[in-house]
């Protein structure tokens, strides 16, 4: 296994260890999303509305919500005694750092999207069936794309004093297109629409995906090193 | 200072050279011969204390790097307390911790930012005769300091800093008293 | 450099008074969408500006980068101020304008949405910069949103041009004729221009007046 691989694998292992230990991040984003759920379920009125016209956007809206809760973790850790000095400290690549970041936040977002998406059925009656599986890959297509600007952001962002409110401010404008995208391709899913009909909205993913995380990777440098 | 000379700090003119390699960005080699010990431990507040330094011997690349972690440890008198977590400890011990951690991939260089802060009497022997040891080992040590006498005995060469220049840089001769007066003129008190 | 500015500036407002008379007077009145269509020579080369400004930002950003020039940040910052206030005004006169023609505030539509994320890219730009103390940071976090935001572009464009293939829309009147009679089109075209110098001007004086702050400070820590 290359070298950068093996560390970036060894920060994410520590990252998701780090948290494990202190469940802090977790818990606050899957309370989160498990609230707006609800929220929305209220919000509603079943009689007019047939559950699956909006049972996608409320689905990406939650996660997106969630998501922003869960990526204020990430450097977070790293203020701790400074610890984000002993790993620049290292010889350890930016572009191994950003994508053991990378991958730890990942796996928060997508742990709360898992668990969210039993809760959603359930408060939606939506039933999943045969679109579980393409449901988890466009999950984890649009994940992807907005957690590597969310890892971007929340490191510039937990330098500041607004955090919170400057992270949702820079990173909003990102999630839109692989929301929209999700959306489109979640609906379509639910409804049992051929996939031809999702092919744009697909290529539109994997290409915001490949775009974004190899140019996050090249910035990453400039966001950490003075 | 300091900064610069870890490679945490990019210089806007000039060059630094550690080793006689420059120390441009990502230049592997060179950071695995620099360690970096400052006020702040680096370490992660709720990984103990093996899993700190197991975590920092990989970041080096270091083989068995559990091994080498708990030698470290046991090396500095922590050997009993492997699997606390920093939350919990003194400052001295946490200190200690810093030093094992700092020193766990056998760096050339150590360099040393006000390492002495927040130590008690005991502690701070302790990290004195321990750099004395490794000093005599043929470590390369920076120490930057505002307390003189906390380090005088381990200097060989001393440089004063004055606004961004150099305003003294010589070998370390005779006692701290003699010196004192100068540093003190150079520095305006 | 403020005076320069300012100069600019003073001559761009004095040829948008002459743009209004023109349009209002001489321009003659569109033909399906009467005299609230004339709002449309301001806010299509609002919209020119705020995407210039935008692009430019951008390009600053990856030269900083590259370069490290405390120049570029500091035109990159004074260009996503202006960029702010023109995406304002287009987006404001959009509605005023939309309302009484198609009994709609707002559209999706390519250039309305664009412009609608220049606005909020530039709003987090210029956030970012009042949250970041240290210049050095300040500029290279900025040149990455720079970056970032720039390359997000295509891809708005890329939705909302999916969006629009896949959903009928309703038959809306298009915002710009593809043929306009000549008066109009010279018109619209010395409302551009006369908002490019706008643009410079506003540009340079903001430079400008960035560039005073800087030394004054200096002088400041220096003495």
């Amino acid at each position: 296994m290359p070298d950068s691989l093996r560390l970036a694998l060894a920060i994410a292992a520590k990252d998701i260890r780090a948290e494990l230990r202190s469940r802090t991040a977790l818990q606050s984003a899957l309370v989160f999303a498990a609230l707006v759920l609800v929220v929305f379920n209220f919000a509603r009125d079943p009689t007019v509305l047939s559950a699956t016209d909006l049972a996608a956007s409320v689905l990406w809206v939650t996660f997106a919500l969630a998501a922003m809760v869960a990526l204020n973790r990430a450097f977070n850790v790293e203020r701790e005694n400074a610890a984000l000095d002993g790993l620049l400290l290292a010889p350890v690549p930016r572009e191994a750092l950003f994508l053991g970041k990378l991958l730890a936040n990942l796996a928060f977002v997508g742990t709360v999207e898992l668990v969210t998406l039993p809760l959603f059925t359930l408060f939606f009656n939506v039933s999943l069936g045969a679109a579980l599986p393409g449901l988890v890959g466009v999950m984890a297509l649009a994940t992807i794309g907005f957690v590597s600007i969310g890892t971007i952001f929340s490191a510039m962002a937990v330098r500041t004093r607004f955090a919170e409110l400057l992270l949702p401010v820079l990173l909003l404008p990102f999630m839109v297109p692989p929301l929209i995208a999700a959306v489109q391709v979640t609906s379509r899913l639910l409804s049992g629409r051929p996939l031809s009909e999702m092919w744009g909205w697909l290529r539109l993913l994997a290409l915001y995906d490949i775009v974004f995380v190899t140019l996050c990777m090249l910035v990453f440098s400039a966001v950490v090193d003075e | 200072m300091l900064r610069l000379l870890a490679g945490l700090m990019r210089p806007t003119a000039g060059e630094i050279r550690v080793l006689g390699r420059p120390l441009t960005r990502g230049e592997a080699r060179t950071r695995r011969a620099i360690g970096l010990l400052s006020h702040q431990s680096f370490l992660y507040d709720d990984l103990t204390l093996l899993e700190n330094l197991t975590f920092a011997a990989r970041l080096y690349g270091l083989e068995r790097p559990g091994e080498l972690a708990a030698a470290a440890l046991d090396r500095a008198g922590l050997g009993d307390r492997l699997g606390e977590v920093p939350r919990r400890l003194s400052r001295g011990l946490t200190q200690r911790a810093a030093i094992a951690r700092a020193l766990i991939h056998d760096p050339r260089v150590l360099l040393l930012d006000e390492p002495f802060t927040g130590l008690d009497a005991n502690a701070a022997d302790r990290l004195r005769a321990d750099l004395h040891t490794r000093l005599g080992h043929g470590l390369g040590v920076v120490l930057v300091t505002h307390h003189l006498a906390e380090a005088w005995d381990l200097a060989s060469r001393v440089a004063v800093l004055v606004e961004g220049r150099w305003a003294a840089y010589e070998p370390r001769a005779g006692a701290l008293e003699t010196f004192l007066p100068r540093y003190l003129g150079l520095i305006g008190a | 450099m403020v005076r320069r500015g300012l100069w600019l500036s003073a001559t761009g407002l004095l040829g948008l008074a002459a743009v209004y008379v023109l349009a209002l007077e001489f321009t003659p009145i569109e033909v399906r969408q009467g005299p609230a269509q004339k709002i449309f020579y301001l806010h299509v080369p609002a919209a020119w500006c705020a995407l210039l400004a935008f692009s430019l930002v951008g390009v600053a950003s990856a030269l900083y980068l590259w370069l490290k020039d405390a120049r570029l940040d500091r035109f990159g910052a004074a260009s996503a101020e202006v960029g702010l206030a023109f995406s304002a005004v287009m987006l404001t006169t959009g509605p005023i304008w939309a309302k009484p023609i198609w009994g709609t505030w707002w559209t999706w539509d390519a250039r309305l949405t664009l412009t609608l994320f220049v606005f909020f890219l530039f709003v987090g730009y210029l956030g970012l910069r009042a949250a970041v103390h240290d210049p050095a940071e300040r500029a290279r976090f900025s040149a990455v949103v720079g970056i970032l935001g720039m390359l997000l572009v295509p891809f708005i464009h890329l939705s909302v041009y999916l969006f629009r293939t896949l959903h009928p829309q309703p038959i809306v009147l298009k915002p710009s004729a593809p043929s306009l009679p000549p008066e109009m089109l010279s018109t619209l075209v010395i409302s551009t221009l006369v908002f490019t110098v706008l643009y410079l001007g506003f540009v340079t004086t903001r430079y400008g007046l960035a560039l005073a702050d800087e030394l004054r400070e200096e002088a400041r820590d220096a003495g």
